[in-house]
């Protein structure tokens, strides 16, 4: 009788442990779907050079249809991502370092809250704060590179601000307050010593922080716009990445949607080797560090 | 005589340079804090402007309809009427049926992974897990018309007709892009975060816990059951909440699967809209300046829901990590 009891406990035990192991295989196959999907769809375009420097074909759905590139979203990424990328850097790791190195003062906690709350905000809400923006003060520059980098960079400043908070917080209070001892003013205590050793979990920081914005397409719908032509300046709108996928996703051109996939394989790749890169880097500096 | 006067104008020199240094150093100790805290107070700043502006912007629309903007479930652009409940009917629906979807196979691999996986297994499948959330949603969506759809047109959706057709939450023509489809893509984005969450609480529970637990005869299942998951409750939870929070907001895939369509859904293969969706199909396309202002105040609801969500979120995510730390250390 408790045998049997024993022996059913430890087969439910068994149980469970395989549908958990089924839950694991049901999770990842919409992730090998997505990358199989985008690599048959999207590969053979990837293979030709031109791909990533022409412009994007005129729509059309014959078989003759030409698929040539995605140059103008390639360039319009890496100028947002570029620009955005140095104002979130800048604004985000000096405000950590105020928020966590001067806390004499109750304004520092105040900003790791803001910075907790704007993480929460749907990204879509911060492409809408910049156009009505615009649209008040500016209507001209509404649609432009400028405010697209502005819609991503307060995307990313919060998750600057948080990382880098992290990293700081790893920093022993002894190498500070060495520092500090020998004479050292604040400022160069933060900069040369604090700054420099937490300097890979930031550079990671930014690193996701980036890759986080170089997918979004939300808050660029009504600020950078998209368009099918190369970068001509900060004030006119300007291609990217996601905003082509969206919009030639959902054309009834079957050219379009050819570029579309393979712009997704561009952008999945991009995105999930820097992924796995900043992974590496991460475990890498933890091992360094004595490991925990 | 002779050889200290060089020495001490010397040393007169040294002082004048350093107590330069010393000036020059607290100048730019002045600078650096100045540099630091405005770009601290920025950030206070911005989120004050955010929240201004849109309530701003927003005024008109709040002027004209007050409270029968969030009680109205209708909007016709074209009346002139603007209610937002559709919209937060959507977002909600399509929000519960993903966590409904999402949280036993989220459960389900991270207590997997943290109990009963072998090793060499847990660290490169938790982090392919992790990989769903880096996709981008716009990647999502495409996938969704093009794969998810078919497939929920004509082979989940006719057998969730013919099996569950009597519930009444599947009446009405399966198309594919209808609410059920927009809330498996978003489950299948807020599993990693679910994921991730759980993980993490369920490794913070102490090891005295399940040794205890183990030494009076359990399974491992009883471990986990009686043990594990009791101990780390809170942090599951908060990790849903979370992943609601993640669903709330996402604004691409959905727009590309639900079939933007303004009216409260009656079932699950009804075409919706939820408050993100409404915003990326009609900014734009506004009617008027009254309509332009009515999307920003829903901005502002769906602004208002998701803070609250992430806040009960982090709350309870929170509170675990303290307790355990506390223990632990």
């Amino acid at each position: 009788m408790t045998f049997d009891r024993l022996a059913r406990r430890k087969i439910f035990s068994h149980v469970v442990t395989v549908l958990g192991g089924l839950a694991v295989l049901v999770v990842l196959i919409p992730l090998a779907s997505v990358i199989y999907t985008a690599a048959s769809r999207g590969g053979s375009l990837l293979l030709n050079p031109a791909f990533y420097v022409k412009l994007p074909p005129l729509p059309c759905s014959t078989i003759a249809c030409q698929t040539v590139g995605i140059g103008p979203a390639i360039q319009g990424t890496l100028i947002l991502l570029g620009l955005s990328g140095a104002i979130s850097t800048a604004i985000g790791v000096s405000a950590a370092i105020f928020a966590s190195e001067y806390r004499t003062h109750g304004l520092g906690q105040a900003i790791s809250f803001t910075a907790d709350v704007l993480t929460g905000v749907p990204s879509i809400i911060m492409g809408v704060f910049i156009y009505s923006y615009f649209a008040l003060y500016d209507p001209r520059l509404a649609f432009s590179a400028l405010t697209g980098t502005l819609a991503l960079s307060i995307l990313m400043i919060p998750i600057v601000i948080r990382t880098t908070e992290e990293a700081l917080r790893t920093v022993p209070n002894s190498l500070r307050e060495a520092a500090l001892a020998l004479g050292m003013s604040k400022w160069r205590t933060t900069v040369r010593i604090v700054l420099a050793t937490a300097f890979p979990g930031i550079l990671t920081g930014i690193l996701l922080a980036i890759m986080r914005a170089a997918g979004e397409a939300a808050p660029l719908l009504f600020t950078a716009f998209g368009s099918r032509l190369f970068f001509s300046g900060v004030n006119h709108p300007v291609a990217a990445l996601p905003l082509l996928i969206f919009e030639f996703a959902e054309s009834s051109y079957s050219n379009w949607i050819a570029v579309a996939w393979g712009a997704t394989l561009f952008l999945i790749i991009l995105v999930l080797a820097a992924n796995v890169l900043s992974r590496l880097s991460i475990q890498r500096m933890v091992r360094r560090m004595g490991g925990r | 005589m002779a050889s200290s006067t060089p020495s001490s104008r010397l040393s007169f020199r040294r002082r004048f340079t350093k107590a330069f240094r010393g000036f020059r150093e607290k100048g730019a100790d002045r600078l650096f804090l100045g540099l630091v805290g405005g770009a601290g107070i920025s950030v206070l700043l911005l989120a004050l402007a955010l929240v201004g502006v849109l309530y701003y912007t927003a005024t008109p629309s709040i002027r004209a309809f007050g409270l029968r903007f969030l009680l109205g479930s209708t909007w016709n652009p074209a009346a002139g009427v603007y209610g937002v409940l559709p919209f937060v009917f959507g977002t909600l629906i399509t929000g519960g049926v993903a966590l409904l979807l999402a949280v036993p196979l989220a459960l389900g691999a991270s207590i997997f992974l943290t109990t009963q996986a072998p090793l060499w297994m847990r660290r490169p499948v938790g982090t392919a897990i992790e990989l769903l959330a880096a996709v981008p949603s716009v990647i999502y969506g495409f996938w969704g018309i093009f794969v998810l759809e078919p497939f929920m047109r004509y082979s989940v959706e006719p057998q969730l007709r013919i099996y569950l057709g009597w519930t009444g939450l599947f009446d009405g023509t399966p198309i594919g892009t209808d609410v059920l489809t927009a809330s498996v893509i978003l489950a299948v984005m807020v599993v990693p975060t679910i994921t991730a969450v759980s993980r993490d609480t369920l490794s913070a529970v102490p090891a005295a816990q399940k040794e205890a637990a183990l030494s009076i005869g359990a399974t491992e299942w009883e471990v986990t059951r009686h043990a594990t998951i009791p101990y780390a409750r809170a942090g599951i939870v908060g990790g849903i909440i979370l992943g609601l929070g993640r669903a709330i907001g996402e604004t691409m895939a959905v727009t590309m699967t639900i079939g933007n369509h303004d009216a409260i859904p009656t079932s699950l293969f009804s075409q919706g809209q939820t408050i993100a969706s409404l915003i990326a199909n009609e900014l734009l396309s506004n009617t008027g300046p009254l309509q332009y202002s009515a999307i920003l105040e829903a901005g502002l609801v769906l602004l208002g829901i998701s803070l609250s969500v992430n806040a009960i979120a982090r709350l309870l995510v929170w509170k675990v990590l303290r307790i355990s730390r506390g223990i632990v250390e």
